[in-house]
């Protein structure tokens, strides 16, 4: 079956090349990336012949191995904690009218609109102060450190969170939850049994939306990051400093192994759940499909 | 407003109870000062324009809404700041609100589990409520797996399977096509006869309230005009607006002389039966299908006229309906289509008739 909206001759050549093109652009780094991985040579950019040495060296790298303990802990405690903020925050915004719920929804974004160095000069000075008036009042020596970076990375993350929930809960009509009301349901159960069920794929997207931008981010992380924990991309940036080895070659092939695997068991996880059916999946697809790398191209989407 | 109707509003508690009921919003008066009384085990319509307040008024009624003012009995009981999951009601939502995560067996279970039902009772009931609707063989489908009538179906089940005391519908015809919303009228009013509770609707369709309700209170701008039987509405309707919101008519201004007579715009009096103030301005209403129509000198003697000019014919196939101009007012008049009989062509002179029981007088 052809139609005329089908394209074809030159039309369809070109358009057939510059897909590929793009593919190219995607795909050839990371190619490049796994094949050095593998190189046999110190210099990152000469092919030394097959070896997986440099895996074993990320095993066997201590701090490595620290850096990743680090990076996962905080990168589930914060979360979890954003999703559960982040959903409520959503919730109040879209389902309640209150005084300041304009102020409350602009303010939500300026974590998304401030540049990172602005937001980790602003934990690095906030920790700081917090931390001598801490020690000034209760006499408790805090250091910085996986708690500092935990709670700057919930502190980016509620606003990524609830902006995701916030475009599925718009998109579901108030009337359901009219209708659970009048079938007798409390509000909680309201909430437990339609709200929720119909906002999952919403708050799915953001939780995996939050665990990649706490798992990549750097600059706030750093600033965060006291001499007790370091998380991985900030220890892996401190390498890149002391010069390119293909360790950060096979450094970065785990990360981006790490990454596929999330996206593929979040999709499993909606295939299987069932009781989702097919239009929430399809959301949780377009949520998922594209997971924003940085929170600079977040940002970028956002502002467009 | 009228009394009209009341009789059936015995001494036995009423279903729904409103005194003066207000609700703004902000500024906007939504529902302006309404008292009503609707009877247990009736059909009730409330009818009117959009934005005349009624969807609020059901809204009230359900706890969606609480009213600004006045008083809201449910059975007796006050409810006037209940939660809606309190009120022993139920509602039929315009777009019917499935739960479109949950089959239809859940969807119609929701209500009993949530009141904690126990488990053996609520397989029990879902079914009886699902053969009810005739959906049974489609339990385990999902809301957009059906078609609109079926949807309309589950959303009455899951109403209906908490046995409420009033049941509420919003629209509930309004999101079908026109041969289906005709088999459900029937439908549902025998339904509401087998399960013999109250049933409250809200529409902005004449001919769908006057088919299946049996009692109409009428709104427009958030003030309840008249309530009655169909019939009552229909034929003495209280105002202008009532007059031209239910059915066709023709309205000819006019003043009242005396309480058996009136004063046409064009100076003709004329008999016409009311008991308003001498001078207040009126209008004679007069439908289409009453009204006569002979040659101008062959009007019977005991029938009124006007004389004017045929201005077009309107061909129905089951009647015909006439356009007859006057230098003040526009009036049309509806024959059968039988054979023989007057036929006056386009341009001629004809006299528009009435008898005097054939007319109402309404306020202007």
């Amino acid at each position: 079956m052809s139609s005329t909206v089908q394209p074809r001759g030159t039309t369809k050549i070109a358009l057939t090349a510059h897909s590929w093109l793009v593919y190219l652009f995607f795909f050839a780094p990371i190619f490049v990336l796994i094949v050095f991985s593998f190189s046999d040579d110190n210099n990152v950019g000469r092919w030394g012949g097959f070896t997986l040495e440099w895996y074993q060296d990320f095993v066997e790298h201590n701090q490595l191995q620290n850096a990743v303990w680090v990076s996962v802990r905080v990168a589930l405690l914060s979360t979890v904690i954003s999703v559960v903020l982040g959903t409520l925050a959503a919730l109040a915004l879209e389902r309640f009218k209150f005084r300041g719920r304009k102020v409350f929804d602009a303010l939500l974004y300026l974590p998304i609109i401030i540049p990172d160095v602005t937001m980790a000069v602003m934990m690095l000075l906030f920790f700081s102060e917090f931390f001598d008036l801490l020690d000034a009042w209760f006499g408790l020596d805090l250091q910085k450190g996986l708690g500092s970076i935990t709670i700057s990375h919930i502190a980016f993350n509620i606003s990524f969170v609830s902006v995701v929930v916030r475009a599925r809960l718009a998109g579901m009509s108030e009337v359901l939850e009219e209708a659970a009301l009048d079938l007798y349901a409390t509000r909680w159960k309201t909430f437990r049994y339609v709200t929720l069920p119909q906002i999952v794929p919403g708050v799915a997207g953001g939780a995996l939306l939050a665990l990649t931008l706490s798992l990549d981010d750097v600059v706030i992380t750093q600033f965060a990051a006291g001499p007790g924990a370091t998380t991985l991309p900030v220890f892996v940036f401190g390498l890149i400093r002391r010069g390119v080895t293909p360790l950060i070659n096979a450094t970065s092939v785990l990360m981006l192994a790490a990454s596929v695997i999330l996206v593929a068991l979040s999709l499993a996880f909606q295939q299987f759940s069932g009781r989702g059916g097919r239009p929430s999946l399809r959301a949780a697809r377009e949520a998922v499909s594209a997971p924003p790398k940085t929170n600079t191209q977040i940002k970028e989407g956002i502002n467009q | 407003m009228s009394d009209r109707g009341d009789h059936q509003v015995s001494e036995q508690i009423a279903a729904v109870k409103l005194t003066a009921i207000t609700k703004r919003f902000g500024s906007v008066v939504a529902v302006d000062n309404v008292d009503l009384e609707i009877a247990d085990g009736e059909f009730f319509a409330l009818l009117g324009p959009s934005g005349c307040g009624k969807t609020t008024t059901l809204r009230m009624v359900a706890g969606l809404e609480f009213p600004t003012e006045g008083s809201l009995k449910i059975f007796g009981d006050e409810a006037g700041t209940l939660p809606p999951n309190r009120r022993p009601v139920n509602t039929v939502f315009q777009d019917y609100a499935l739960f479109p995560h949950m089959t239809v067996e859940a969807n119609v279970a929701f209500g009993l589990k949530m009141q904690r039902v126990a488990k053996h009772e609520i397989t029990g009931r879902v079914q009886e409520a699902i053969s009810l609707v005739r959906l049974e063989g489609l339990e385990q489908r999902r809301s957009r797996q059906l078609s609109g009538g079926q949807r309309q179906r589950v959303a009455l089940a899951r109403a209906l399977v908490n046995r409420p005391k009033v049941l509420l519908l919003d629209e509930p015809l309004g999101a079908l096509d026109l041969k289906l919303r005709q088999e459900m009228q029937g439908e549902l009013k025998a339904l509401q006869r087998e399960v013999g509770i109250t049933f409250v609707f809200v529409t902005h369709d004449q001919e769908e309230a006057l088919t299946m309700a049996d009692r109409i209170g009428v709104m427009n701008e958030g003030e309840l005009l008249q309530v009655g039987t169909p019939a009552e509405i229909y034929e003495h309707p209280v105002n202008r607006f009532v007059a031209n919101f239910i059915g066709q008519t023709n309205l000819l201004d006019a003043s009242v002389v005396s309480n058996d007579t009136v004063c046409l715009a064009n100076g003709v009096h004329i008999p016409g039966k009311s008991d308003l103030l001498v001078g207040t301005r009126v209008a004679v209403c007069l439908r289409p299908e009453r009204a006569g129509m002979h040659p101008p000198e062959e009007v019977p003697a005991d029938q009124q006229s006007v004389v004017g000019r045929l201005e077009s014919v309107t061909y129905l196939g089951n009647a015909l309906v006439y356009t007859v101009v006057l230098d003040w007012v526009r009036l049309e008049v509806r024959r059968e289509n039988q054979p023989g009989g007057y036929r006056p062509h386009v341009g001629e002179e004809v006299a528009v008739s009435w008898t005097l029981d054939a007319i109402s007088v309404v306020r202007a």
